[in-house]
């Protein structure tokens, strides 16, 4: 029964969208830790991808309004720190989504893909040669870069 | 909880330290945001200061937390004097110009960067968690700040002279980051010492400078006195601004 309300549960928040990467789920990114079923009712665990990523508010009333939607209640959203979210746990699907949607995936392997040789394939014509035009883009996990083949302007995915 | 009770109040004062010198930081970068040299900058000041209220925001959750007092960390953010902050010097300094922002940009992320990289294997899980995160930020802080002071160093004669005048000036407010923490929490393995790190910093601050063909100022006297509550004039400014709203409606909320 309580394997059932969990899985119902997980169904659910699974479904909420980053609000700033529509195409996303928290499941694909990664951001959805861990339903937990308890006398109390149940909790979502769900950690944030930048300190002061500031969709995680909004992030946590979808949570509600979905679990509440599903008619499960009573429910309660929890922010875990520990372990820290990174981009290695996209998953395969929401880095295919990201690119289809015009965002260049994340390098993979961390700090060393972070400050070592960056190779970014455009997005829309594949093309490798392109350039970082700015450390910082539209949110806090994405940087602008510009690709030098079809000259568009593009967001990428941050490694973290 | 991995530590005996008896270290929090140390902890809890560690936690505010740092939880300051993030906030007073981040606001004043939030204070170029419609003022930015560039539309590029603009977004990527934004976003540090974003990274930087966000770890501020967890540092005086864990205080508040510590403290147990039924303050949070709006109370501790909005309601404290000047007396009360214990933020570096350094960070309370005005923005100055763009090349003031990027100096101390570049010689606080360069300690502090290497701090919570050390406070990622902290005995004290709280800390432990809020380091792995903002390591990951102050990693692109550093990156970004270098390339900036490179290019700004390395410029014209007038981003060369406004860079190399910025570190002359700012030089003095850099000591204040090497004075030992606790002494308690750093044989607890809570934090490291901050005078361990100066070495590393003096190498990764060199490098840059040369690559931006600037002069490293000589070590002088160093002002002191922010962990202690003493100020320069700047900081009480700038919280009147920041603690306007919650000082004049006590209680708000969005």
């Amino acid at each position: 029964m309580n394997a059932d309300l969990q899985q119902r549960a997980w169904d659910a928040a699974a479904t909420v969208v980053d609000p700033e990467i529509p195409v996303l789920t928290i499941a694909d990114l990664g951001v959805l830790r861990a339903v937990t079923v308890s006398a109390a009712g149940v909790e979502v665990a769900i950690t944030p991808t930048y300190s002061g990523c500031p969709a995680m508010g909004v992030i946590g009333l979808e949570i509600e309004l979905a679990l509440s939607r599903a008619g499960i209640a009573p429910a309660r959203v929890v922010t875990v720190m520990a372990p820290a979210w990174t981009t290695d746990w996209l998953s395969e699907d929401g880095r295919r989504k990201l690119l289809e949607y015009g965002i260049a995936p994340p390098p993979r392997g961390g700090r060393r893909a972070l400050f070592g040789e960056e190779h970014v394939a455009c997005p829309r014509c594949a093309v490798t040669d392109t350039e970082r035009l700015a450390e910082f883009g539209s949110t806090s996990c994405k940087a602008l870069w510009r690709c030098l083949g079809c000259g568009e302007p593009f967001d990428v995915f941050k490694c973290h | 909880m991995s530590q005996p009770d008896l270290l929090n109040p140390a902890l809890q004062a560690l936690a505010l330290r740092r939880a300051d010198d993030a906030l007073v930081l981040g606001h004043r970068l939030s204070e170029w945001t419609g003022h930015a040299p560039m539309l590029e900058e603009e977004m990527a000041l934004a976003n540090l200061a974003l990274d930087l209220i966000g770890q501020s925001r967890a540092l005086y959750a864990l205080a508040a937390d510590l403290e147990g007092a039924g303050r949070d960390e709006d109370a501790l953010a909005y309601l404290r004097t000047e007396r009360e902050y214990s933020n570096l010097l350094l960070l309370e300094l005005p923005r100055g110009d763009f090349a003031v922002t990027i100096v101390r940009q570049f010689l606080y992320a360069s300690f502090v960067d290497r701090w919570w990289r050390a406070g990622m294997t902290s005995t004290d899980a709280r800390l432990a968690a809020i380091a792995a995160k903002a390591e990951k930020e102050t990693a692109y802080h550093v990156r970004h700040a270098a390339e900036w002071l490179i290019r700004l160093g390395d410029g014209t004669a007038e981003s060369h002279s406004r860079a190399q005048h910025a570190l002359d000036r700012l030089w003095a407010y850099t000591g204040e980051m090497f004075e030992p923490e606790d002494a308690e929490l750093v044989a607890a393995g809570v934090c490291v010492d901050p005078p361990s790190l100066r070495l590393a910093w003096n190498h990764d601050v060199d490098a840059v400078l040369m690559a931006a063909t600037l002069q490293r100022p000589r070590d002088g006297w160093m002002q002191t006195g922010g962990r202690l509550g003493q100020h320069t004039e700047h900081l009480g400014h700038m919280l009147a601004e920041m603690q306007h709203l919650q000082r004049s409606h006590p209680g708000a909320v969005w």
